[in-house]
């Protein structure tokens, strides 16, 4: 694996048993990202992009084939060292926010960081900054039922880059928000990988997301139909 | 296991309502599992007391022909009181007791009783003998109210008693009624006629003699007697003692049930907290949870509630249960009419070794019943469990 690369795929199945049948979610793929990428993997329902992207999140392992994410072979984790990827070095942002709903915004954002041992003091400011980030400094003791989508979603993202992971899957993270939300959800987003050098790595068919993407990768029946890299006059920003 | 202890205490808080009412109900059968274990280890000790203040006093010495369960024994169980009892008798720390049979007819039925004389001035027993130092046309005698119940007498009845003298030769009177008491003691109740001792002994013409010597001291050494044997207090009681064994295995079954309805509510509320959080519980393995480390925060979380019921119990346990202990607890309906022996007010009586290990065995099996459920988190596939579908 190149020093510079974050993740790198080979040749990688992953098939379903669907009853007495199968069903072949990704077929022979092979990719690499690199370190700050902005990329995105666009595809249509059942194209296979959030089964891809939970084998990336160490949620989820291949049948065949090789995924290989910061240096480690998914298919060869134990549990406990794939919870240990996901602990340090990756961020989850999901189309539902799955925020912890009795947490408050606080605490939401600080969980990674209880996980991670971290001392209060440190603790607490890593959040608040996080929060500041992400313009939430106001909504510290609110409750995720008491927020809108948007600012879901902004917690959401907090709790994903609270740690500085090297990489953030971001699985139709505006599949919920209206227009204005998701574009500035996304900016923030565009802001973090350009500030923080954070690799992001999209799940989505939204037209929205794909507008802010450096890298598109598109899936078609679960194989690689197009990978193209966008220019930097042609992304929303 | 910090971390666990943390988010469970946040989980719990959180959740408001639903926790709340979770620890009540847990709470609730604290405090109902001490009080009724309580009320039944105090009317354990009831029944003792009741027997030590109504029947045997601090010990007593038997004559040696005498046998409570076979009433022939009384003809011959009676002899002199030994010279060495005179004066602790004289300073009414021993109570002579002498028994006869005899037979009652009250409005022309038949009833065989014991006769049993007893010094009217005695303080070892509850009984009311001081009633026998009345003055009335007829011997005076007082009953316990179970008798006085099946044969229909009151106070002040006349009764015609009949009885067998020293020479076997029959004789008989009437007895006014001047006392009718209540017990908690059967044996002292049921077919037993209290008269003045001086009296039985002149109409059985057993000047001093007695069948039963009641001692109020039960620390003091006592001497072997010839023609009597001594029955130290615990003997008398191994019977009640073996009573309380045997009612334990039935309290014990009351109590698992209780257990076992404190169990239901947070077994319930653990099954349905893994089908409604099933995000929540993929979330925790997205962000670095192992399945075995949300199994252990769940658990944690079902044990935390019966901590939390522990001390919220306290709150509102600790006065009532000492409220209880103090004024006791009034069988709403007539006692006697359970056909054993059974005061009409229960004192619970609380040992910390009780409260302790109730608390504990809560405890412990809350933590068992979160656990069981929890372990289906284990077999949950992440993936699906962050989109929430149930499995």
């Amino acid at each position: 694996m190149d020093k510079n690369e974050i993740i790198q795929i080979k040749e990688l199945k992953k098939i379903f048993p669907m009853g007495k049948s199968e069903f072949t979610a990704l077929n022979d793929i092979n990719l690499s990202l690199g370190k700050g990428e902005f990329t995105g993997l666009i595809g249509p329902s059942g194209s296979g992009k959030t089964t891809l992207l939970n084998i990336v999140g160490s949620l989820d392992t291949p049948t065949s084939g090789e995924a290989w994410v910061l240096d480690q072979s998914i298919g060869k984790l134990t549990a406990k060292e794939a919870a240990q990827l996901r602990k340090k070095n990756l961020g989850f942002i999901f189309q539902s926010y799955n925020l912890l709903a009795v947490h408050n915004v606080f605490e939401n954002v600080e969980f990674p960081l209880l996980l991670l041992k971290i001392g209060a003091a440190e603790r607490r400011k890593m959040v608040m900054d996080a929060l500041e980030w992400l313009g939430l400094t106001d909504k510290v003791r609110s409750k995720p039922p008491q927020l809108s989508g948007g600012e879901c979603q902004r917690v959401a993202i907090a709790r994903a880059m609270v740690k500085r992971p090297s990489l953030v899957l971001a699985d139709e993270p505006t599949a919920n928000l209206d227009a204005a939300n998701s574009h500035h959800i996304l900016q923030t987003m565009v802001k973090l990988n350009e500030e923080l050098k954070t690799t992001f790595l999209f799940a989505t068919h939204d037209e929205k997301v794909i507008g802010y993407l450096k890298r598109k990768i598109y899936l078609f029946d679960g194989k690689v139909a197009k990978d193209e890299w966008v220019t930097s006059n042609q992304t929303a920003k | 296991m910090k971390t666990a202890l943390k988010l469970a205490y946040r989980n719990l808080v959180g959740a408001g309502l639903r926790t709340w009412l979770n620890v009540i109900v847990l709470s609730f059968s604290f405090v109902v599992i001490i009080w009724l274990k309580g009320i039944l280890v105090g009317w354990d000790y009831q029944a003792k007391s009741d027997m030590t203040n109504w029947e045997i006093g601090g010990g007593q010495y038997w004559h040696e022909q005498y046998d409570p369960f076979d009433p022939f024994t009384l003809a011959e169980s009676h002899a002199l009181i030994p010279e060495q009892f005179s004066e602790e008798i004289a300073q009414g720390d021993m109570v002579p007791v002498l028994m006869v049979q005899g037979t009652l007819y009250p409005q022309g039925r038949m009833q065989t009783v014991t006769i049993k004389g007893i010094d009217a001035d005695q303080d070892i027993f509850l009984l009311p003998t001081n009633k026998l130092d009345t003055v009335v046309d007829a011997v005076p005698a007082i009953i316990g109210a179970a008798m006085a119940e099946s044969l229909h007498l009151t106070e002040g009845d006349l009764v015609t008693l009949r009885w067998r003298d020293a020479w076997g030769t029959f004789d008989a009177m009437d007895i006014v009624i001047t006392d009718i008491f209540s017990s908690n003691v059967p044996s002292v109740e049921a077919a037993q006629i209290y008269i003045p001792l001086e009296l039985l002994r002149e109409m059985t013409m057993m000047q001093d003699e007695a069948t039963i010597l009641t001692f109020r001291d039960p620390e003091l050494s006592r001497p072997a007697v010839q023609g009597w044997i001594h029955k130290p207090k615990n003997v008398l009681t191994a019977s009640v003692d073996r009573m309380i064994k045997t009612k334990t295995a039935g309290q014990s079954v009351f109590y698992a049930i209780l257990l076992l309805l404190a169990m239901l509510a947070i077994f319930d509320t653990q099954v349905l907290s893994i089908f409604r959080r099933q995000k929540e519980i993929g979330t925790y393995i997205a962000l670095g949870y192992t399945r075995r480390e949300v199994v252990g925060l769940f658990t944690v979380e079902g044990a935390m509630h019966s901590i939390l019921a522990a001390v919220v119990g306290a709150l509102y346990g600790i006065p009532f249960l000492a409220w209880q202990a103090k004024v006791g607890w009034t069988i709403p309906m007539d006692a006697g009419d359970f056909g054993m022996a059974m005061a009409q007010t229960l004192y619970p009586v609380y040992s910390a070794g009780l409260v302790v290990s109730t608390i504990l065995i809560v405890v412990i099996i809350t933590t068992i019943v979160s656990y069981w459920p929890s372990r289906r988190i284990a077999k949950m596939n992440p993936t699906e469990a962050l989109r929430g579908r149930i499995q």
